[in-house]
């Protein structure tokens, strides 16, 4: 597996990226991690003639938590945000799913960046960002701009970022109350058959708020505002959990792939989202 | 075709450098320019694991990774995990225990697990297993690497006992 040749660069800072992308235009990509990109260029699915890595850029690293607000850098990795204990405190729900994403050696490189970015929707933090309602920094040659990440992505792979944007950073309100993230894979490695991000407030015993957000069920994350509200003022109870899924399934459009029918992840969304509302009830 | 860069890498304590097009993955660089060939291709998709080594204390697997990436960085092989005539520890115990049939993914399988020992020198059994799976064998049914790698674990924590 040999992909396209390409010219190679490890800029010191954003302006020198920003600048190169802008020389560039289309046949320039930035790189993080390089565990979405680099299986795509050797299947020659992406071809890339100017490749540049991001790995020396200062800033990029840091995990800033500072009252209940968090700064994800780009760079930070699936491993770092497992392996960061304020990070779990703060927002557990980063740690369960990460340990959910592909095997160890490949949490080491793979990035929040280039998972939030790419617009892949197999990709696991999308949906967990939109659960949080996080936004996403994005530096450009006209500055810096945040993008909600519950209005980011497009299509798959299609994403409101511009080409000679790059996103920096993820930041979110740590949450309160009840998590879970759940999903069904083939296989350690694989990416969902369905999964569920789900956050829970509760008040006097009822649900006070809720956030749902399903992943690799439509060519885009599903944020469901609408079985989100259909928790609020219930115990999650058979019912409850029920009219959840139920307005769930309206907002999903899966398609038939080597994960099977439609109607087969259809029954699987619904089964996992009942088991991460479940979860993040008795956790609220 | 791009032009080729000049690639410094550290490998197994020794400094090499060579040339290279920033392209080629860093598999075939350590296999094909340094005749480092313990790192195997297996699958070459980032599933299987058995061209694991260990970057700058990192386990990365190495067919996903190009060789202009690595540029500057330390990296340790299975070359530079014991020798025939002193095993390391976790050999020692593959051995003992049978952890390998064919041994094709037992390069990969050791050097990974030296990294999880090192972030866990004292991992419960769903430990080891969450830990080594990015490693694939097909041999064995995972039974005995799991066996090796507890003996193996205890075995370090019992010396390291002894010397305090």
């Amino acid at each position: 597996m040999i992909p396209a040749a390409f010219d190679y660069y490890r800029p010191k800072n954003m302006d020198e990226v920003i600048a190169l992308l802008q020389e560039h235009g289309d046949d320039a990509r930035v790189m993080a991690g390089g565990h979405s990109l680099i299986p795509m260029m050797k299947l020659r699915m992406a071809e890339v003639p100017h490749l540049i890595d991001l790995q020396s850029i200062e800033g990029l690293k840091t995990i800033e938590i500072e009252n209940g607000q968090i700064t994800l850098g780009a760079m930070v990795t699936q491993h770092d945000l497992i392996d960061h204990d304020g990070l779990a405190a703060a927002v557990p729900i980063l740690r369960e799913a990460a340990l959910q994403i592909a095997d160890p050696q490949v949490r080491y490189m793979g990035t929040i960046g280039g998972n939030v970015a790419n617009g892949d929707p197999g990709n696991d933090m999308p949906g967990v960002m939109q659960c949080l309602d996080a936004q996403i920094n994005l530096a450009g040659p006209d500055g810096p701009r945040t993008v909600a990440a519950r209005d980011y992505y497009e299509a798959a792979y299609m994403t409101d970022r511009a080409d000679d944007e790059v996103l920096v950073s993820v930041s979110l309100t740590a949450p309160t109350g009840g998590y879970a993230y759940e999903k069904q894979k083939r296989k350690i490695g694989d990416y969902a058959t369905a999964a569920a991000a789900v956050q829970i407030t509760k008040s006097d015993g009822k649900v006070a708020t809720a956030s749902i957000a399903m992943t690799n069920l439509s060519d885009v994350p599903v944020w469901s505002e609408e079985a989100s509200a259909a928790l609020i003022g219930t115990s999650c109870e058979s019912a409850a959990l029920d009219a959840a899924v139920a307005a769930m399934l309206g907002d999903i459009d899966p398609s038939e792939d080597n994960r099977g029918p439609v109607a087969f992840k259809r029954h699987v969304a619904g089964v996992i989202l009942k088991r991460a509302v479940t979860r993040a009830w008795d956790r609220a | 075709m791009s032009d080729k860069m000049h690639i410094k890498l550290k490998v197994n304590g020794e400094d090499k450098e060579f040339l290279a097009e920033p392209r080629e993955l860093l598999i075939y660089a350590l296999r094909e320019k340094l005749n480092i060939t313990g790192p195997h291709v297996g699958c070459e998709t980032s599933h299987c694991g058995a061209c694991t080594v260990t970057i700058d204390g990192k386990s990365v697997k190495s067919c996903t990774m190009f060789v202009a990436q690595a540029n500057g960085a330390e990296i340790t092989t299975i070359e530079g995990i014991g020798t025939p005539d002193a095993l390391h520890v976790l050999q020692e115990n593959f051995r003992e225990h049978h952890g390998l049939q064919c041994g094709f993914c037992t390069p990969g399988m050791i050097t990974r697990a030296t990294k999880l020992l090192e972030e866990n020198p004292n991992p419960t059994e769903e430990e080891v297993r969450f830990g080594m799976a990015g490693n694939i064998c097909r041999c064995t049914g995972y039974q005995n690497i799991v066996k090796s790698i507890l003996s193996a674990a205890s075995e370090i924590n019992a010396a390291k006992e002894a010397a305090q």
